[in-house]
């Protein structure tokens, strides 16, 4: 299956102040592959994925998702068009319960039937293996598991494109094989853009790698490919350049 | 009168009430600035000035000077004493949350308003102004014999109205020392910069907090205490006084103490201006109204700077 | 028995119960139910909006006095009859409400608030600078022939009772089905994390306007049913005074659940009613139990049945 353009960015540009944060980023998402976006601290990552989501305005430039310009629309209109979003900083809502949370993210599209509902939220949290926790408060789960939860509540969304900001971040080791295991499980029915940190998790995931360095694009390829790119070694791996 | 000397007259009643309105909004404005809460119950530290100096003048008898002297000083002490004590007791075991800080002052408003009542009793009562001459004013006026000086008719003001001008603008330049030339003062601003960090720098934010709270009362006691002799006190004096600092307040910029002193300027001006040729309760819906619409479209205020 | 069964349970129990007040209590305890059931429409209003979408409005007498006004105004001046007169009290409060809403929603937290009370404190000022017509602060009263609800007469006892039953019966059916939809559910979630559920793809701003409009109208509607019932219109309706005390009927009630505007009513009439032996500074009482509360129960008395007895109150 040859892949078909799912999402695309055209010279997307913030500036906050007087500082650049991306500057003139074109940018292609394939659907179907699961694509990891790294650099280094202080690249831009966040306000790039912000710009998509639309939680961040831009200063110029046009997102277009599925062939349609929704450059200008709010972020929640984008997100009914199919896109979903996990927070770097975990999000929830920590007074519920875990059912509660996740029939609220399921709820817009699946039908109102409360039996359809419960069925998606039970099958959403066996996904992500958090169903013996269901009627717990969210708020008191552990951090790993909150994490979960709001993997769970994009999940539930059934998304077009799933943006996940940094979900690993301050997990355990065996979450985050278990994370690792449950991305690729997804691979091929859900197009991912994973922000990540953790390189291991980029190259057991990603079908594509794109490097974002000063807010600008450094690089893009598949992971053989940027593990070669002497560039992206020097910029975001800190190795020197070897002659 | 002409319109000339009138309006000279309507300034003169402005510059009172902006004089009085400055102290009162300093207090909102500072306790706002450095602790991030809305005091509800500041009206009301208005009103126990105002009362404890009827208090303080009547007791002590004599001359009405010594009364009001002794009442400069000992109101504006104890209501801040009352409000450092309330914020320990309350605000401080609430944690300053935005939300249970106004429910607890609205609750403080009506118990420090109602104990008013139960003891000072639902009536007004007058306290004499230490001196009171009536001072005529002068108008200029071109006629055939070129500039002329002339006396009209009910164009003049009290020595006491000139003085709390001047006792007003005395005080404000007192606080601006104090905020700037002090260590307490810079350990104020420090904390209105970062409460974190001024933590971390061993500052007992909490004890910088009962101090801000007690201050800003205080201010608004003195105003209290100023205000006395022109208007008398009442229980439910408090009313007016802080819906007029809340409007200087974000008008000036939430928690912004220059943009205060100008805004406090420009209402009181223009409420005494605006009050004496149009009625006074258009003038109030106008200027709440108006002051609702700045909050919604420019929630910086006049003169705050949009933040990025 | 399902949560559900359990809730409607409870709410057909209280409803009995009143009814069975009426039959059984002296004549002092009917009227002041009948005053206690109109207050708790109106602190069923403030509790959509404060205790369910998490936005605390200090002004929400500015649509108690525009149902209250609508009515008053629609049957003094223009002689309709007094169905339609309701209907102008409500739709007042509606459009006042979407207006407000428009307006208010552009600020948040703090800001809010005191956008709210401003608001309100110009509706209170209006009505005293039109009181020509308003009366100001003195009021004015409607005459009982002016009080025949489609026949029947408010200014009995008997009458006064059963409307104030029937509107809050309606209002906590009404009311409970509300927080149990998937559209209060949403509230909810706006109330614990709005940017969360703006990221699922919900229209935070609408649903918080529709709340607003909700609980404005809801407001408004006790405030028609009071000027009705009790045949008098004035300005203390409409003053600052008349916003804080839904909002501390809701607090000790309990923020955000179902019975707890009707307990908060309920209580602070009869603790109002038994200070006023011995002091007229009755206000003092509501000073002191806000900041008792706000300091040691911000969860009120059903929040804390909640938490200690049945979670599954609604």
């Amino acid at each position: 299956m040859a892949a078909v353009t799912l999402l695309e960015t055209k010279g997307l540009t913030k500036t906050y102040g007087g500082l650049q944060a991306n500057t003139d980023i074109d940018f292609i998402l394939k659907k179907g592959l699961v694509t990891a976006l790294i650099g280094p601290n202080g690249a831009g990552k966040s306000t790039f994925v912000g710009m998509l989501s639309g939680r961040t305005a831009a200063t110029s430039g046009r997102v277009i998702f599925e062939g349609r310009d929704i450059s200008q629309l709010p972020a929640h209109k984008r997100i009914q068009l199919g896109l979903a979003y996990t927070f770097q900083i975990t999000s929830i809502f920590t007074g519920l319960t875990v059912h509660e949370n996740v029939a609220l993210a399921a709820a817009r599209t699946v039908s109102a039937d409360g039996n359809t509902l419960n069925a998606k939220v039970h099958q959403t949290l066996n996904q992500v293996g958090i169903a013996d926790r269901a009627d717990q408060t969210a708020g008191d789960l552990s951090y790993g598991h909150q994490r979960l939860l709001e993997i769970a509540m994009g999940l539930a969304q059934e998304p077009r494109l799933f943006i996940l900001d940094e979900p690993t971040q301050g997990l355990a080791e065996t979450e985050i094989n278990d994370f690792i295991a449950l991305i690729r499980s997804l691979a091929g029915r859900t197009t991912i853009l994973l922000i990540e940190h953790n390189m291991k998790v980029v190259m057991a995931t990603a079908d594509h790698i794109a490097v974002l360095d000063q807010g600008m694009m450094l690089a893009e390829g598949t992971p053989a490919e940027i593990s070669a790119n002497a560039s992206v070694q020097a910029a975001y791996l800190g190795k020197t350049v070897d002659a | 009168m002409e319109f000339g000397p009138h309006l000279m007259l309507a300034s003169l009643e402005g510059a009172v009430i902006a004089s009085i309105l400055v102290l009162t909004a300093m207090g909102l404005s500072i306790v706002f600035g450095v602790m991030r809460v809305v005091n509800v119950a500041h009206g009301e530290f208005f009103m126990l000035g105002a009362v404890l100096a009827w208090y303080v003048s009547t007791a002590l008898g004599g001359h009405p000077a010594i009364g009001f002297a002794v009442a400069l000083i000992v109101a504006p002490l104890a209501v801040g004493l009352v409000a450092a004590v309330s914020d320990q007791l309350i605000l401080k075991r609430i944690n300053y949350d935005p939300d249970r800080t106004i429910v607890g002052t609205i609750g403080m408003l009506f118990i420090i308003q109602q104990t008013t009542l139960m003891t000072f009793g639902p009536e007004a009562r007058p306290v004499e102004a230490p001196f009171n001459q009536r001072l005529a004013l002068p108008w200029f006026e071109f006629s055939e014999g070129g500039l002329q000086m002339i006396w009209p008719w009910g164009l003049s003001i009290t020595s006491y109205k000139l003085f709390v001008i001047f006792a007003a603008l005395t005080v404000l330049v007192a606080l601006w020392l104090f905020l700037t030339r002090t260590k307490i003062g810079l350990i104020m601003r420090a904390t209105q910069q970062d409460s974190e960090t001024a933590k971390a720098f061993g500052v007992p934010v909490g004890t910088v907090y009962s101090c801000v709270f007690g201050l800003g009362a205080a201010l608004a006691a003195l105003g209290a205490v100023l205000v006395v002799p022109i208007q008398q006190a009442h229980y439910l004096m408090g009313a007016d006084p802080l819906l007029m600092a809340f409007t200087v307040v974000i008008i000036g910029g939430l928690g912004s103490l220059p943009g205060t002193v100008i805004a406090a300027f420009l209402i009181g001006m223009s409420d005494g201006i605006i009050s004496v040729f149009f009625s006074p309760t258009l003038a109030q819906i106008i200027a709440t109204f108006l002051v609702a619409m700045i909050l919604v479209f420019r929630p910086q205020g006049l003169m705050g700077k949009a933040e990025t | 028995m399902t949560v559900a069964r359990k809730i409607n349970a409870l709410h057909f129990g209280i409803l009995l119960f009143l009814l069975i007040c009426f039959f059984t209590l002296p004549a002092y305890h009917v009227g002041a139910l009948s005053r206690i059931m109109v207050l708790a429409i109106y602190a069923i209003g403030l509790n959509i909006l404060f205790g369910y979408t998490g936005l605390l409005s200090l002004g929400h007498a500015m649509f108690f006095a525009a149902g209250m006004y609508g009515l008053g105004l629609s049957i003094k001046f223009l002689g309709v009859s007094v169905v339609l007169a309701f209907g102008i009290g409500i739709l007042s409060a509606a459009v006042l409400s979407a207006l407000v809403g428009l307006l208010a929603l552009r600020t948040a937290g703090v800001s809010f608030m005191i956008v709210t009370l401003m608001f309100a404190q110009t509706v209170y000022l209006v009505v005293l600078y039109f009181g020509e017509f308003t009366r100001g602060d003195e009021g004015f009263v409607l005459q009982q022939a002016e009080r025949m609800l489609a026949g029947f007469d408010v200014t009995t006892e008997a009458g006064r009772y059963f409307v104030a039953f029937g509107a809050f019966s309606i209002c906590l059916i009404g009311f409970s089905a509300l927080v149990q939809s998937s559209f209060g559910k949403r509230l909810v979630a706006i109330r614990e994390n709005e940017e969360r559920a703006r990221m699922l793809g919900y229209d935070v701003w609408r649903y918080k306007l529709l709340a607003v409009i909700i609980s404005g109208t809801v407001s408004g509607a006790a405030g028609a049913l009071y000027a009705l019932l009790f045949g008098y219109v004035g300005a203390t309706f409409a003053s600052v005074q008349y916003s804080i005390l839904p909002l501390l009927w809701v607090l000790l009630g309990g923020a955000g659940t179902t019975i707890g505007p009707l307990i908060g009513v309920a209580f602070m009439f009869y603790l109002i009613d038994a200070s006023s032996a011995y002091t007229s500074a009755y206000m003092l009482i509501a000073g002191l139990a806000l900041v008792v509360l706000t300091m040691f129960a911000p969860r009120g008395i059903a929040g804390i049945l909640r938490t200690k007895v049945s979670p599954w109150l609604p």
